[in-house]
């Protein structure tokens, strides 16, 4: 990888993030409202002074109009970016680009999924191109079931484990988002009845599963030297990476469902451009994307939080639990939040500028804080054929 | 009348298709109290059409052969399509080239004996392929005698290909009376009282039997073979016990197995009479559609190596139970609440035009350099990164072992939940497939699988065929 990486060069300065859910009564534009005036109130800013902004959305109309209108933005440049559930993070990601560049001295990413009006159970595709018709049919809860076994016969897991490892892995994260606010589950979910909810594909149940829900976030990111005019606390960025792979693995017969190469090769990025040496021990947090159960597990790995075929034991162990060594989805992640594929990035982000700054409410602070850094990551595709982004934020420089 | 036949020209290849689904037939009584009857019947899966089965036949027939059809003719009582000609679907599947025609013999029972007829009476090498699906409402005669199946047929001289069974006498009598009938659309047929039917059939039966018989110059005791098809039963009972057939065997019309296959009866009950056939025999065909056709062959001494990839025997020996209640959902009689996810798109005919060889043939792509099998077949290679450096590789044919299994209980499905299957092809190349023809919780990891054409969904009338995957039969079958 070649990635030079901005690391301090770019700041956030203040972000907003809905309530995640089943906003019956809300439109994106409602949300997205919400969320870019508190982003800017947060920066003590206001709408003009804004010079550019990014929006991803993935199901939602795909333009910049998408934003300028509710917001009634003048004479603004609004990117639309869409990049399947990388989206959010990527506005922030080329937002930030263009501020490093000295294009823009304000920018912000600003993400939004409306998913509960297509009347369907699960996520629903952005407007698909025509096709011949052989492409697979399966739902991404059928793609991701696939991790579980072949994980399991890899290590010589038993299913049994496996199934604990996949429900501790949800217990965590609903126990986590019982504790926000913002969360669209905010109940706490006993492991008899994870392992027991009625089953989805192949052996996962309905909590292996996200949740699907409305929400917004947004990010206001300047140049890092101008941050503290904002801000006491800014959040800086120390690496953004995205990887767009080669959608080899499902027609490779080495490819094993046990590893997603696409999430290693953009940590290694990520890490060479904060200068991570050790993620288990210099991270405070990581938000990651939790979609399915069984992605949590082999995310671990990916990013190497545990040795290859130990992920399973350290979810066991509480390692990634709220009091654990390295928390994992403290906000309650996907599982709590469901996945507005345009927000989901950015509601990342802001759980780790809220507990970088010190702001999370005192029953999910979490234990290393002062280790200043938090990871962010998305996967956004199947096994076998995703794009991969993480982000490394931190609360000093340097 | 016909002129004695030269005796060269006959079927050099013959085999069926036998969907793997059964109804016991005594499921339909048990169900409405009255209907059904003894034995089963066969039931082409939720994805198959007559197209899907006359491809599984002409790949059963051609497969192991040398010799390839000049012609492709297909003949239905109940096509996929009006308009669209059925026989290029196949002819695509197949990879015939482009300068092999592609015809329909379309709507009338008649219309599959009449193609093979016609094909043994023409020149050149002609694969007949006859298919249909027999549908009535719950609890008739239709209902339960009828089967669905498929059959092909390959017709040529002894200089295309060594003939099996030679064609000796062909006959026909035709008269209009009406029988049976069924408008177009129509879920069900209608049958006049059946004793007119019979009135008819017998005595036409009678005149053309004398007239191939005299073709042939043989008597009626010179029959070794008898095999009287129709869907009019009680006719064709009739008929064959006044033909003097007497030193005749009577073979297998399947009906207790299979049901009456319509258009493909007569061709598949005869290609499984030839798989047990010995040389020099005389089998006599005799089919009731609107008429009647006789065909008189001999078998030669090279039937006795010939073997088709897969047996009718064998199929109807395989094959599982289908509750009734899918049954009336496969045949459309009920309809199931279907799950919470769009409906696919049409797909685009031009995206589909580009992709024929992968979408209809299952043809994937080998770079030449590093030998990586790449599916769906890509121009830049997954292994060393060269351009247009690939050879075309057909895969059809081709088994593979399941790696990983996955049940989805969410996604659309005409027929949920679907099956997936992570599958390494023998040779190289992996492609996840949906597994077809098996109860799910029966798959295991390391299963063997072949590939099958079936049809995925249909959307604005579209027809979206593809492949998956279903077991291969074990080692000797």
């Amino acid at each position: 990888m070649a990635s030079k990486g901005i690391k301090d060069q770019v700041a956030i300065v203040g972000m907003g993030c809905t309530k995640f859910g089943e906003h019956w009564d809300k439109g994106a534009d409602d949300l997205l409202i919400e969320s870019s005036t508190a982003a800017l109130a947060a920066a003590g800013i206001a709408k003009d002074d804004v010079d550019a902004y990014w929006l991803g959305t993935a199901m939602g109309a795909p333009s910049g109009l998408t934003l300028a209108r509710p917001l009634q933005l003048h004479d603004k440049p609004v990117t639309h970016v869409i990049n399947h559930c990388a989206t959010g993070s990527e506005t922030i990601r080329n937002a930030a680009y263009a501020v490093a560049s000295g294009a823009y001295d304000i920018a912000m990413a600003i993400g939004v999924e409306k998913v509960k009006d297509s009347g369907y159970q699960g996520l629903v595709g952005a407007g698909k191109p025509p096709t011949d018709g052989t492409n697979r049919t399966l739902t991404a809860a059928a793609m991701f079931a696939m991790c579980a076994p072949a994980y399991g016969n890899k290590y010589g897991v038993s299913e049994e484990q496996v199934r604990e490892t996949l429900a501790r892995i949800a217990w965590k994260n609903h126990y986590n988002g019982a504790r926000n606010s913002r969360a669209q589950f905010r109940r706490e979910v006993s492991m008899e009845t994870i392992c027991g909810a009625p089953l989805m594909a192949g052996g996962l149940g309905v909590y292996d599963c996200s949740g699907v829900a409305d929400g917004s976030a947004a990010a206001i990111v300047v140049r890092a030297e101008d941050a503290l005019r904002y801000t006491d606390t800014p959040i800086y960025i120390k690496a953004l990476s995205l990887v767009a792979g080669n959608c080899s693995g499902n027609a490779d017969p080495d490819y094993d469902y046990t590893h997603f190469p696409e999430i290693a090769a953009a940590g290694r990025d990520a890490y060479a451009q904060a200068g991570i040496t050790d993620p288990r021990r210099q991270l405070a947090m990581a938000e990651v994307h939790d979609c399915f159960t069984p992605a949590e597990l082999l995310i671990m790995e990916d990013l190497g939080f545990a040795e290859r075929g130990a992920a399973w034991k350290e979810v066991l162990a509480g390692t990634f639990d709220l009091q654990g060594e390295l928390p994992v989805n403290p906000d309650g992640g996907l599982k709590s939040f469901g996945h507005p594929v345009g927000a989901s990035g950015v509601r990342m982000a802001f759980e780790a500028y809220l507990q970088l700054r010190g702001e999370a409410p005192a029953e999910r602070t979490i234990a290393h804080a002062d280790r200043g850094l938090a990871l962010t990551h998305n996967l956004g595709g199947y096994p076998g054929e995703m794009v991969s982004f993480v982000g490394i934020w931190g609360n000093e420089l340097g | 009348m016909l002129t004695r036949m030269s005796g060269n020209r006959g079927i050099i290849r013959a085999a069926g298709y036998v969907p793997y689904r059964r109804l016991d037939r005594s499921a339909i009584a048990k169900t409405f109290g009255s209907g059904g009857g003894r034995g089963t019947r066969a039931v082409a899966g939720f994805d198959e059409d007559t197209t899907t089965m006359g491809v599984e036949a002409a790949r059963f027939a051609l497969r192991g052969g040398e010799v390839t059809a000049d012609a492709l003719w297909f003949a239905t009582a109940s096509p996929a399509y009006l308009d669209k000609t059925n026989a290029c679907t196949i002819h695509a599947a197949l990879r015939l080239d482009t300068d092999v025609p592609a015809l329909d013999f379309g709507g009338a029972l008649r219309s599959g004996i009449g193609a093979l007829r016609t094909a043994l009476e023409a020149n050149g090498t002609t694969l007949v392929v006859a298919s249909d699906t027999r549908n009535g409402l719950p609890t008739s005669g239709d209902e339960s005698a009828g089967g669905d199946g498929a059959a092909a047929v390959l017709v040529g001289s002894d200089d295309a290909g060594p003939v099996i069974a030679e064609l000796i006498g062909a006959a026909s009598a035709t008269e209009e009376f009406i029988d049976r009938w069924r408008a177009p659309g129509s879920p069900r047929s209608k049958q006049w009282e059946e004793r007119f039917g019979e009135t008819k059939y017998v005595p036409l039966g009678d005149r053309a039997w004398n007239a191939a018989l005299k073709q042939a110059e043989l008597s009626p005791g010179d029959v070794n073979l008898l095999l009287v098809t129709g869907m009019h039963a009680r006719a064709a009972k009739a008929l064959a016990g006044k033909l003097g057939a007497v030193n005749a065997a009577s073979a297998d019309d399947l009906t207790a197995t299979v049901g009456n296959a319509g258009t493909a009866q007569p061709l598949l009950a005869l290609a499984h009479a030839l798989e047990s056939a010995a040389p020099d025999q005389v089998i006599a065909l005799v089919v009731l559609a609107d008429g009647v056709e006789v065909l008189l062959f001999r078998t030669t001494a090279a039937i006795a190596g010939y073997r088709p990839a897969r047996t009718v025997a064998s199929q109807i020996a395989g094959g599982a139970d289908l509750p009734y209640g899918k049954f009336l959902s496969w045949k459309e009689i009920v309809t199931l609440e279907p799950p919470r996810r769009p409906e696919p798109d049409r797909i685009s005919a031009s995206v589909s035009g580009r992709t024929e060889e992968w979408k209809y043939a299952f043809v994937g792509s080998r770079d030449r350099s590093s030998g990586a099998l790449h599916l769906p077949p890509t121009r830049v290679s997954r292994v060393g990164d060269t351009i247009d450096d690939m050879e075309p590789a057909p895969m059809a044919d081709i088994e593979g072992t399941i790696q990983i299994i996955t049940i989805d209980r969410i996604a659309y499905s005409p027929s949920p939940p679907i099956t997936f299957a992570i599958v390494d092809f023998d040779g190289g190349g992996r492609l996840p497939v949906e597994m077809t023809d098996v109860n799910a919780d029966d798959l295991k990891i390391g299963d063997r699988v072949e590939m099958t054409f079936r049809k995925l969904f249909t959307a604005d009338d579209i027809h979206n065929y593809f492949w998956k995957a279903r077991l291969a039969p074990g080692v000797g079958e």
